[in-house]
């Protein structure tokens, strides 16, 4: 079970209180009927589905509610970070500063090497 | 009775003789002992027969990886378990056994012929064998087989047992309770860092427990385990669980941990939970697992007798047992002589020790002679003999250049067999993290971790006790400071070490055919050498295609014996190094677990809560049926004396149709919409318009998902300009909720809107009938009830019986209505208050099963019933409640796709049977010529389906491709029974012209 820190309540929580609502940073159109019917497709259905780096939309759904955004890591399941909804996509820097800084607080990863 | 216990040797408590039984034989043991050290004082070594072969088996191990030692277990009170490791229960007074997969008995058992004909069951003969007549796969060979193989029987009652579960947070958890796992966890303990430390033996000490001569520190072993152990529970930071299993290591050092509690008690105290499944964050863990022998592959190595070498040391030196009398020991690594030694002092006959290394220590060599101890050095076994016990030992010289000499057969009883040592890395390849080849030990070592975790002692590779003790010390130490406490680790002094050299990885050599030789490498799942070389044979080059071809490592054990022989049998035959063919993947459990220690407290009645009303505790004294609607249970019907389901529902709705019945509707979703702009909000959730929808006024409202499909529907009354009054389906509210909540939050942040679930707040009493406005008058104050003004979709708050309302003038069954909304606390006091006053009326309360037939019948569809998901609002008849003009709403731009415009979509139309008493069964598939060949085309299916009492006839809603456009036509209905017919009609079955909607 993962440990994920919720930016409004500024605390790590275990994954059973949230919920999984999907890629971020995907803005619903201000004018859905100026899309053509290929671009509201894509608005719709097309989704990155990346191997490794993800953006993507939590709830805090049994806490303070609220919807926020994380980047995970599809392969390991890594949390690197996660922001206020609304906060514009980190950047590589950001994100890395943000992973050092967690692997730094809970010390590096172990080399298990006999 | 023959007894192997002797005197002055091994830990069991020889003050406590304990009686139990076997296979209906009764035995004596001693506290302390496993029902496997306890037979084998008894001289018992058959134990079972094997899963496939049904050849007789014994004991192998002395731990939790034993394949071959699985019983039935009765504890008495309905406690029956199949498959426990004879070597990990625990004997108490009066405990029952038994052996399994065998019949008659276990010396004569039929199903060993399947030994005799070993050839049709080589790897993959499922594939093979039975393939022809198709139709024998089901009816002959698979229950045949079934019936042949197997193990235990699963028992038949209900688990007597509770189980329990615990979250833990603690600084260091240590998995393994042996020399390194003892050392990490006094480091961490001494540091001051909260410490778990599990083992899943009963005693903790690990090997140490069979190392009674070890000098630690200057202590005999021990006694420096007895100081130890009192040290560890002196401290109250540190928690020690024995009889624990840590079964699976997932991410971010969350460790389940299965803690055994009662297992082992002749008398379970009342209301003791069976097991207890923690649930441990840690911020670092040791992972301090030891090391599982291997057993050697030769031909008879699975005969009951042939058994590990250090399984044998510890049945000697830990529960003061010997495993024989005439004792022959075949190996490749140095453990085995110590444990030939160990019973040649114990007075046991060992008549030699074959070693399949061409050198070994000399030293060893020396200690033999000395116990005057027959030794072959660069030989080989090839075979055994004896049909329930080992009887003799085939051996054979190896001579240069791997040519074997011609054979000589030895006596024994027992045969040890030592094959070296793997270390334990299941937890650690849980984490995913890398394992690499070490050639020269020919085993997987730990390599780069993925979470905060160390590994100590034998389960990386540090073989030795001082090797272990300084390994755990150090991990323990590391683990500490990283989690911030100071710690400095302790050096150890050991006498006594045990030299600890040798490898294999190979099948022992043979002067015989290796194609025809019984060498296990498997023994839960029957694989035998040859097996793995006819799947490379056969082309499968994969080790997870050759495991799974074989079966090899998929027993309940997951190859804790068999994975390394395997895959070093594999290696060889596809002659591809080890590494590059790559090992199978551990994963949780680490040992079988039982299913009440994961499902815990979450069984009956908590498994799943139950939501009642407020008044569902009436509906219960006046006797109504049940149904569940998603976590709610509602009153389904109300049958009186003599009733079906069918009367009732036909009388109640009867009642609703000429007089007046009410239906406890608080399980409708309700939402408040509260804010300056919460009509703006409405306009972009729902497809409706509400700018202009006045105060005191409803309107249906319809929600779409971004898609353009119908997600939810309902009333909304807006009881202010900034307020609405929102309800949702029962099984949609949180939903709905959550959508809302999504749009808002992430969407629409600038909107100044309040959500807010009051499902709960509300009891909601349906009223229905055209008596409904009269039985209510008397009680309602501060509402004018008149039609004038208060109509149908009409909403106001006032007081009904002395408290406060939000009085609804709807309706879901065609009749004047009303929903009153009371604050929840006082919802059965109105209730019964109406009830009462109703009755001149006769007045009837109804249930689900009315409420669904009488909306049927006015054509009033159920989002979720006649709904799937796929359903646009056209397609469902609805486009009236789309608001054409607004700019923008969830999904309005789905819905000019052109696939939501194409002509021939599922749409939503009533249907009448050509014979009015047929009722069709709903979810039944609609064809339009009867007569065309299976697979049929099927145009849609049956959504409602109901026995009309008002019309005297059966309904129907279905959806159809183009429906509407075949108002009037036939369709068809295969049902099991035969083909009905059916014509398509309009949806809205009684009163389409809505008169008494406004009675």
């Amino acid at each position: 079970m993962l440990l994920i820190r919720c930016p409004y309540c500024e605390a790590e929580r275990p994954e059973v209180e949230f919920t999984y609502a999907g890629e971020a940073h995907i803005a619903r159109p201000a004018d859905p009927s100026a899309l053509s019917d290929d671009e509201w497709r894509d608005f719709l259905f097309i989704r990155t589905n990346p191997r490794g780096r993800h953006f993507e939309r939590w709830r805090h759904m049994h806490g303070c509610g609220r919807f926020f955004n994380a980047v995970r890591d599809t392969v390991t399941d890594k949390f690197s970070m996660t922001y206020k909804a609304g906060a514009p996509r980190p950047s590589d820097e950001e994100i890395a500063l943000a992973s050092s800084a967690t692997a730094d607080s809970a010390a590096s990863v172990k080399d298990a090497r006999p | 009775m023959s007894n192997f216990r002797i005197a002055g040797k091994g830990r069991v408590n020889r003050s406590r003789q304990l009686r139990f039984s076997f296979d209906g034989v009764d035995y004596t043991g001693y506290e302390g002992d496993t029902l496997a050290s306890a037979l084998l004082a008894n001289g018992v070594h058959l134990v079972g027969r094997s899963f496939k072969y049904h050849r007789p088996r014994g004991i192998l191990t002395a731990g939790s990886e034993e394949p071959n030692a699985l019983v039935g277990s009765n504890r008495g009170n309905g406690r029956f378990e199949p498959n426990t490791r004879a070597t990990v229960l625990e004997v108490f007074e009066g405990l029952k056994t038994e052996s399994q997969n065998r019949w008659p008995s276990l010396t004569r058992d039929i199903g060993a012929v399947n030994d005799a004909l070993y050839m049709l069951f080589s790897a993959g003969f499922y594939y093979k064998t039975f393939m022809w007549p198709k139709s024998f796969w089901d009816k002959v060979y698979e229950p045949v087989i079934r019936n042949a193989a197997g193990l235990g029987k699963a028992p038949t009652a209900p688990d007597p047992d509770s189980y329990a579960s615990r979250f833990a947070h603690c600084d260091v958890l240590v998995v393994g309770g042996g020399a390194a796992g003892l050392a990490a966890a006094l480091e961490a303990g001494r540091s001051g860092a909260s410490v778990i430390l599990c083992d899943e033996q009963s005693e903790i000490g690990g090997s140490l427990l069979a190392e009674p001569t070890a000098e630690i520190n200057g202590q005999l072993a021990w006694d420096w385990l007895e100081d130890t152990n009192a040290a560890l529970a002196a401290m109250p930071n540190v928690t020690v669980l024995p009889r624990t299993t840590a079964i699976g290591y997932y991410h971010q050092n969350f460790v389940g941990l299965c803690q055994r509690l009662t297992d082992h008690l002749r008398i379970v105290p009342d209301g003791a939970p069976r097991e207890r499944m923690w649930k441990v964050r840690a911020k670092q863990v040791v992972l301090a697992q030891g090391a599982i022998e291997k057993p050697l592959v030769f031909a008879g190595n699975d005969r009951p007798g042939v058994m590990l070498a250090g399984a044998a040391r510890t049945y000697l030196n830990r529960y003061g047992v010997k495993v024989g009398n005439w004792v022959v020991a075949v190996t490749s690594h140095d453990s085995a002589w110590h444990a030939a030694f160990d019973l040649a002092k114990a007075g046991v006959e060992v008549a030699a020790i074959v070693d399949v290394r061409g050198t070994v220590p000399t030293q060893l060599v020396a200690a033999a002679d000395a116990l005057r101890i027959r030794t072959l050095i660069g030989w080989t076994v090839t075979g055994t003999k004896g049909r329930l016990r080992v009887s003799s030992v085939r051996v054979n010289p190896v001579g240069p250049g791997g040519k074997v000499g011609g054979a000589e057969t030895i006596a024994c009883d027992t045969l040890l067999m030592s094959g070296g040592w793997t270390p334990s890395i299941h937890l650690f390849s849980h984490t995913q993290g890398s394992l690499t080849w070490n050639e020269d030990g020919q085993m997987f070592l730990p390599g780069r971790g993925k979470e905060e975790c160390r590994l100590a002692g034998a389960g990386k590779g540090r073989f030795g006790l001082k090797a272990a003790f300084e390994d755990g010390a150090a991990a323990g130490s590391a683990a500490a400071a990283d989690a911030g406490f100071a710690a400095q680790p302790a050096a150890y002094h050991v006498e006594g070490e045990l030299s600890f050299t040798g490898v294999t990885g190979h099948e022992l050599p043979t002067d015989r055919d290796p194609g025809h030789a019984k060498a296990f490498v498997d023994f839960q799942n029957d694989v035998m050498a040859k097996d793995i070389r006819l799947a490379v044979r056969e082309g499968f080059k994969s080790i997870e295609h050759i495991k799974r071809y074989t079966t090899n490592g998929m027993a309940t054990d997951q190859g804790k014996l068999s994975n390394i022989n395997g895959l070093a049998v594999a290696s060889d035959a596809l002659k591809r190094p080890i590494p590059a063919v790559g090992l199978t993947t551990f994963r949780p459990p680490y040992t079988p677990t039982s299913f009440g220690t994961f499902a815990g407290y979450n069984k009956g009645a908590l498994f799943e809560v139950t939501r009642k009303t407020p008044i569902d505790g009436w509906a219960e004294e006046n006797g109504a049926v049940y149904e569940p609607v998603s976590l709610w249970r509602r009153a389904w019907y109300f049958p009186q004396v003599g009733e079906d389901m069918h009367a009732a529902v036909a009388r109640e709705c009867k009642a609703v149709r000429t007089s007046v019945g009410m239906f406890d509707a608080s399980t409708l979703g309700k939402i408040e919409i509260v804010g300056p702009d919460a009509a703006e909000f409405m306009n972009r959730m729902y497809t409706n318009a509400w700018t202009k929808l006045a105060p005191g006024r409803c309107r249906y409202g319809l929600l779409l998902g971004e898609d353009g499909f119908i997600r939810d529907d309902g009333v909304i009354g807006r009881l202010a300009q900034d307020r609405f009054h929102v309800t949702t389906t029962t099984g949609g509210a949180a939903r709905v909720l959550g959508m809302m909540e999504d749009y808002l939050q992430t969407e629409w942040p600038d909107l100044k809107v309040w959500l807010t679930s009051t499902t709960e707040q509300w009891s909601v009493i349906a009223l229905q009938g055209p008596n409904a406005r009269k039985l209510i008058e008397p009680f309602v104050e501060g509402i004018d009830l008149s039609e004038g003004a208060f109509p149908h979709m009409a909403v106001a708050t006032g007081k009904i019986c002395g408290v406060p309302t939000r009085l609804f003038r709807v309706s879901f069954t065609g009749e004047l209505g009303f929903e009153i909304n009371v604050p929840a606390r006082y919802g059965r006091a109105v209730w019964e208050k109406l009830f009462e006053a109703g009755q001149r009326f006769g007045i009837t309360p109804y249930g689900t099963e009315t409420m669904h037939v009488l909306r049927a019948e006015k054509g009033y569809i159920i989002v979720g019933q006649d709904t799937d998901g796929t359903l646009t609002p056209d397609d469902a008849g609805l486009s009236w409640a789309v608001g054409k003009t607004k700019p923008d709403f969830v999904g309005k731009r789905s819905l000019s796709r052109p696939d939501m415009l194409a002509a021939n979509r599922k749409q939503l139309v009533g249907l009448l049977t050509s014979d009015p008493k047929t009722v069709l069964e709903e979810g039944a598939q609609i064809v339009l010529d009867p007569n065309q060949p299976v697979p049929m085309d099927m145009v849609g299916h049956v959504t409602s389906s109901y026995w009309s009492a008002e019309l005297g006839r059966s309904i129907a809603f279905a959806v159809i491709q183009g429906g509407r456009s075949l108002q009037g036509k036939t369709v068809h209905v295969p049902m099991p029974d035969k083909v009905h017919s059916a014509t398509i009609t309009g949806m809205v079955f009684v009163d389409p012209e809505n008169t008494r909607l406004s009675a």
